[in-house]
């Protein structure tokens, strides 16, 4: 019995001997791994412990709520006779629909610009094109918010207009008031100009990327520019595309001061759909707008917001890394 | 060239007096201004199975995709010749490459089954990216994966990815897709150099089935399957510094038992290449 024992296979230990350079190497790698963590987590740590005095107060309703009221800057608890309220749905909304509008806006723009670059321009003239792009993402935003203010809103205004008159039977283009100045649909204008620079430069290199056998393939079975585009192309970088609108999501629900030009914020009533209405919401712009005369109370409140922001953007991005590895499951 | 072509007429006259369903005419290729490929002229006759072979760089490949109009696509290509496809030059000037493409249809070196589609899907894949549509979707799956000989191996589960076949069984995909367009002629560039030889037999043996209904061209490396599969077969050679061109070209049989030309008779009997 002892014997059989004895005899029976057992899977061996493997001692692993790291050299001193892999070892440092590692250690490096560890420690930059956690550094990065680190910063994570204490930037929310911070935002959280700023933001408690108010979420204390509030609670969730600080999150469901619509209004930004200051009142004397006390709490009840601190025997305030005119007690703030604030509830922040309306900016948290907002940054949602403007970075909706301005994806929805840059991605098919960012594609076809890739795609033009990819398969269509002359590979002479490509360097150029390329470079402009870059130029266009090294543009900074408060350059973005005054060309919003002063050239694209009294145009983008006369296109609201048209929009109104000719599609208001779609909801979103319906407005209470016809005042068309600072709305989401000009925010998301500006917002989309900025991130289709992103699209665009991810976008190319994903497309890059397709197998030229299974270009050869679609083309010897009958494919036109069109269909293999559609039919092999796309749904190859289907991943990688995602990925890119969700950096550009990231950067638009991000923008402060360009948004800031050209967005008029409301804080008391929630604009769910009506994009070309002067009135809509953003968290970054809210805190830009609000930070410089706020009291002690008001910049808790605002760093409440911000810590909304962090979470929405990473929501965003987690939901991205689902989609992308989503789509890499399925080849 | 011409001589050889003669002799082979009266060797098996049969098979080369029949009206060509494929005809190559004095075809010159050129890379970037660089001539690769000089002269080439080569009949098709309908059903039948025609292997090229000749060293690396010869130029075998490159003269296959001139059948089908995939040459054009490389950048820096160019070419002049004819090549009359039912009689009709495909490079004629109302033509358009894409309806050549779907009447000759052709299998490469690397299995190359679109990754992001189901193997149903990619037999149908040639269809949708044509713009055709068929009554029985089904029916059509099936037979064109039958005639691949592929069907028991794949029919329960159509629906899953074809990265999860094997590479001999990612082939026959690739054959079945290219079916599913009824091509009249396939041409196959090597099809079998990626793969081991259990699937190479299969594939061999599918060429065989398929030559009953439809004219085959394929590229090979390998002399004894080009002996195994073809009718007649094409010496492609290169010296140094010349562009490649046909050494001799006949029925099968009597090239490799009694080749014309000495460099066949070494090519054949591996002393070079």
């Amino acid at each position: 019995m002892t014997s059989s024992l004895d005899l029976e296979p057992k899977p061996a230990v493997i001692h692993i001997v790291r050299t001193r350079g892999d070892r440092i190497f590692r250690g490096i790698l560890i420690v930059g791994g956690l550094i990065s963590f680190l910063v994570l987590a204490g930037i929310f740590g911070y935002l959280a412990q700023s933001a408690a005095p108010i979420l204390k107060a509030f609670g969730f309703q600080f999150f469901t709520d619509s209004s930004w009221y200051v009142g004397d800057g006390l709490l009840p608890s601190e025997g305030s006779m005119d007690p703030p309220i604030f509830g922040i749905l309306p900016m948290l909304w907002g940054s949602v629909l403007i970075a909706i509008i301005s994806v929805g806006i840059a991605l098919p723009l960012g594609v076809g610009i890739a795609l033009s670059i990819v398969y269509l321009i002359p590979k002479r003239a490509v360097f150029g094109l390329t470079v402009f792009i870059d130029l266009i993402a090294a543009i900074p935003s408060i350059i973005f918010g005054l060309w919003g203010f002063f050239v694209l809103i009294p145009h983008g205004v006369l296109w609201s207009a048209w929009l109104n008159e000719k599609l208001a039977f779609i909801p979103i283009f319906n407005v209470e008031f016809p005042a068309f100045e600072q709305s989401p649909f000009m925010a998301g204008l500006v917002l989309a100009i900025m991130i289709t620079p992103i699209v665009a430069v991810v976008s190319r290199q994903i497309f890059s990327l397709v197998p030229p056998e299974l270009i050869n393939a679609a083309q010897a079975l009958g494919g036109s520019r069109w269909t293999i585009i559609r039919d092999v192309v796309l749904p190859f970088s289907k991943g990688g595309i995602v990925g890119g609108a969700m950096l550009g999501i990231g950067r638009a629900l991000g923008e402060t001061v360009a948004v800031f030009f050209v967005l008029q914020l409301f804080f008391d009533e929630v604009n769910w759909y009506r994009i070309l209405e002067s009135s809509g919401g953003s968290v970054a712009s809210l805190i830009i707008a609000k930070f410089g005369e706020a009291s002690p109370l008001e910049v808790s409140a605002l760093f409440a917001a911000g810590l909304a922001l962090f979470v929405v953007t990473l929501l965003a991005n987690a939901a991205a890394a689902v989609l992308v590895n989503s789509s890499k499951g399925k080849k | 060239m011409e001589a050889s072509i003669d002799t082979a007429t009266v060797q098996d006259g049969q098979l080369l007096t029949d009206v060509a369903h494929l005809e190559a005419r004095n075809i010159n290729v050129w890379f970037s201004g660089k001539h690769v490929l000089s002269d080439v002229n080569l009949r098709f006759p309908k059903n039948s199975v025609t292997a090229l072979i000749g060293p690396s760089g010869c130029g075998k490949s490159t003269f296959i995709r001139t059948l089908d109009r995939m040459h054009e696509l490389i950048p820096g290509a160019q070419l002049s010749g004819e090549v009359l496809f039912n009689g009709k030059n495909i490079y004629g000037p109302a033509v358009d490459p894409i309806e050549v493409r779907l009447g000759i249809g052709m299998v490469f070196q690397k299995p190359n089954p679109f990754p992001t589609m189901t193997i149903r899907q990619n037999v149908l894949s040639g269809l949708k990216l044509s713009g055709r549509r068929v009554r029985d979707e089904d029916s059509l799956v099936e037979s064109c994966i039958t005639r691949a000989s592929l069907w028991p191996e794949v029919k329960d589960r159509l629906d899953s990815s074809a990265g999860s076949l094997s590479g001999g069984q990612q082939q026959r995909l690739c054959i079945a897709r290219s079916l599913a367009l009824d091509p009249e002629v396939l041409l196959m560039d090597e099809p079998c150099s990626a793969l081991d030889p259990g699937s190479t037999r299969r594939i061999e043996a599918t060429i065989r089935e398929l030559s009953e209904s439809m004219t085959i061209v394929i590229v090979t490396h390998n002399m004894q399957q080009a002996q195994r599969v073809s009718d007649q077969t094409a010496f492609f050679l290169s010296e140094e510094g010349e562009p490649g061109c046909v050494v001799e070209f006949g029925p099968t049989d009597s090239l490799f038992s009694a080749p014309n030309d000495p460099r066949t008779e070494d090519y054949v009997n591996g002393r070079f290449g």
